[in-house]
């Protein structure tokens, strides 16, 4: 089958993964609209692995899944179908003391730096607050020494330790955000859209922050976005989705700069790039319409309703993902991927 | 003058400016006192061409633009300054002469499709007030003109959804109904504050491709507002780039992200990651920008500069001409332009 196909497409050198997601497949139950229909396929047959030490991009638009793909791994949601194995292990078979030692490992900074810290307490409060849980992670006359060890190493003042969120600006909240995930000394963060809310400049910072991290601690990331250029500069490999199913994934570069599925070449066209050489507009690939709703997608390919090279294969048969004889790790789930380098 | 931008920015473009915005200065009454949040600002477009205004939250670039289109929250009052239309002095207009300007002369574009539509009237009636009101059109007549403008914004079987609510229209599809509104009178100056941002990027694409094409086909002149630096370079002719309220570089786009002269302009063209090798650190600008009741004495970003001297803790440098039909308000423009 279709799930078999890929088993190359593995995260590194190491063979089993830290996270191995296949073929999960979750429905929610929606009241009845317009369309008649309450079953919502959010995500459908997705994989996914993660190595460690690795940066998995997810990117998508709304509606794509991407989110609720975040959810499973925070063990957030139980999918219907399919498996989600960390370092081998089925999380969502373990109860009491093992599932919370489970939990710890897998941490998420949130998207919006202001809605998700408790305005209630203080800096050093909020990064010591997952130990009220994990208590036996930091022996409670350390947590002052490792708090301010924290907060440090995110590059917050030790005078930032008594501020409320209130009191800080956008960036050092995400920074703020990012101590909390570190203080369970996790393997893997997932970073929902963790730079869309702030500026430019700032995003910059806490960029370079993640990267350093990730250089220090060793932690991987599932690092979800809709600015490409950012996932392009984080990400070792990225995957994207479209209405619930994984449609391209590979290394970074391979899938930025020859992209094999209609939808990521569409995507990558679309978004607008500096280009300070002041150098002739690239082909665009404006594509009809907006995303199905997930209530009613297409039948066989999910893209086909706005792909310029949809024929009626794709109406009937789902495109497996599969990767090309040249590049094993780089899979595109469409009946006539495109050819090499298009248009340079 | 050094402060009269548009003169200078101009140069080597034909005709005469359509909009001429003329050292504005927007105040907001706060808690803590009156701060000023827009000033000196100046510059101009022509029709057919587009304007970006460039810069980070709390820049003071749509303010500038609701100063311009008279849309101030009861806060904030303009503080100074002229806003020129065709030559006219817009803002001081009596009300009821001004508001005839809004649609034929100035028309915007917000963010939010959403709020800014009206939830309980059928787009329809939405889009037909501006005939009814501007052009005396019948109730019949100006629902046809509706169903047209809907169909040339790209809504899909505008007869039978002319009737609907906004609610019943994608994020989309809500921004171009909001785009119709706007362009209904083809107005000779359109504002468009971060008009996709919150669009997806394949619809982000869709709606800027459309407002390209209604500048060229009404020949608007268009502003638009943004802090994308990848939508300024492929979309505007020209940029002024804002920081701390104040305009700190304008020119053309290519000159400017080619060969900046504002270290700000530099660092956030350093910040973006596109082409940056992975794993390579950013060079991002260090600490975050002012809050508008501690913007520092003399130059507003010496705090965030590397080079910064004493010169820019003392005099505000003002935008003097750092190339041809450019403007830098930096006290030592000259020596980035050397590297």
């Amino acid at each position: 089958m279709t799930e078999a196909a890929m088993p190359a497409l593995a995260a590194g050198e190491t063979d089993v993964a830290l996270l191995d997601v296949s073929g999960v497949t979750k429905t929610f139950h929606v009241p009845r609209g317009a369309s008649g229909r309450n079953r919502l396929r959010a995500l459908d047959g997705v994989d996914l692995r993660l190595g460690h030490g690795e940066t998995l991009g997810l990117v998508g638009e709304s509606g794509c899944g991407k989110s609720t793909l975040a959810r499973v791994l925070l063990m957030l949601e139980r999918p219907d179908q399919g498996s989600v194995r960390f370092e081998g292990v089925d999380p969502f078979a373990l109860r009491g003391k093992e599932l919370l030692r489970w939990r710890r490992r897998v941490q998420m900074v949130f998207q919006d730096p202001f809605a998700s810290l408790n305005a209630r307490l203080c800096a050093e409060d909020i990064v010591g607050e997952p130990w009220r849980t994990h208590r036996d992670l930091v022996p409670v006359k350390e947590r002052g020494r490792r708090v301010a060890e924290l907060l440090d190493m995110v590059g917050l003042r030790a005078s930032d330790a008594r501020r409320y969120p209130q009191e800080l600006s956008g960036g050092q909240r995400q920074r703020l955000g990012i101590a909390r995930a570190l203080a369970l000394e996790p393997d893997v963060i997932v970073c929902d859209e963790p730079v869309s809310a702030l500026d430019l400049s700032v995003q910059a910072q806490v960029l370079n922050l993640l990267t350093d991290l990730q250089e220090r601690l060793g932690v991987s990331y599932v690092f979800i976005s809709h600015d490409l250029s950012v996932v392009r500069h984080v990400a070792d490999r990225v995957s994207v989705m479209y209405l619930g199913k994984v449609v391209e994934t590979g290394p970074t570069r391979q899938v930025f700069d020859h992209p094999r599925h209609p939808y990521t070449a569409a995507l990558m066209s679309a978004a607008p790039v500096l280009d300070v050489t002041g150098g002739a507009r690239r082909e665009r690939i404006l594509l009809k319409g907006e995303v199905p709703s997930p209530l009613d997608p297409p039948s066989g390919c999910r893209f086909r309703t706005r792909c310029w090279r949809a024929q009626d294969v794709c109406a009937e048969v789902v495109p497996p993902l599969e990767s090309s004889g040249d590049e094993p790790l780089h899979g595109a789930a469409c009946h006539f991927p495109l050819q090499e380098v298009r248009g340079a | 003058m050094t402060e009269r931008a548009e003169t200078k920015v101009a140069a080597g473009a034909s005709g005469r400016p359509v909009l001429e915005v003329d050292g504005l200065a927007v105040d907001i009454r706060t808690p803590a006192g009156t701060v000023r949040a827009v000033r000196e600002v100046s510059f101009s477009v022509r029709s057919g061409e587009t304007l970006a205004l460039l810069g980070e939250s709390g820049c003071g670039k749509s303010m500038t633009a609701q100063a311009i289109a008279g849309l101030l929250d009861p806060v904030a009052h303009v503080a100074g300054g002229e806003v020129r239309l065709d030559g006219t002095d817009i803002l001081s207009l009596p009300p009821a002469r001004r508001r005839k300007l809004a649609g034929p002369g100035l028309s915007i574009v917000f963010q939010d499709a959403l709020t800014a539509l009206n939830p309980v009237q059928t787009v329809g009636a939405q889009l037909a007030e501006p005939f009814r009101i501007h052009e005396k059109l019948s109730r019949r007549a100006a629902r046809e003109r509706a169903v047209e403008l809907m169909e040339r914004v790209g809504i899909p079987e505008p007869r039978s959804r002319v009737g609907a609510y906004p609610h019943q229209f994608s994020g989309g599809m809500r921004q171009r109904l909001l785009i119709a509104l706007a362009v209904a009178l083809h107005p000779k100056v359109l504002l468009a504050d971060e008009p996709t941002t919150a669009l997806d990027v394949t619809v982000q694409a869709q709606i800027m491709e459309l407002l390209r094409e209604l500048r060229t086909e009404q020949q608007t002149a268009l502003i638009l507002i943004t802090h994308d630096l990848a939508v300024v370079a492929e979309q505007a002719d020209h940029v002024a780039v804002m920081y701390a309220g104040s305009v700190v570089e304008t020119g053309r786009v290519a000159d400017v992200f080619a060969r900046p002269r504002h270290p700000y302009t530099r660092g956030l063209l350093d910040s973006v990651p596109a082409e940056v090798a992975r794993g390579a650190a950013l060079r991002s600008i260090p600490g975050t920008p002012p809050e508008l009741h501690a913007v520092p004495s003399g130059c507003a970003f010496r705090t965030r500069c590397a080079t910064a001297g004493d010169v820019c803790a003392e005099r505000r440098p003002l935008l003097v001409e750092s190339g041809p039909g450019r403007l830098s308000a930096c006290h030592h423009w000259r020596e980035l332009a050397d590297d």
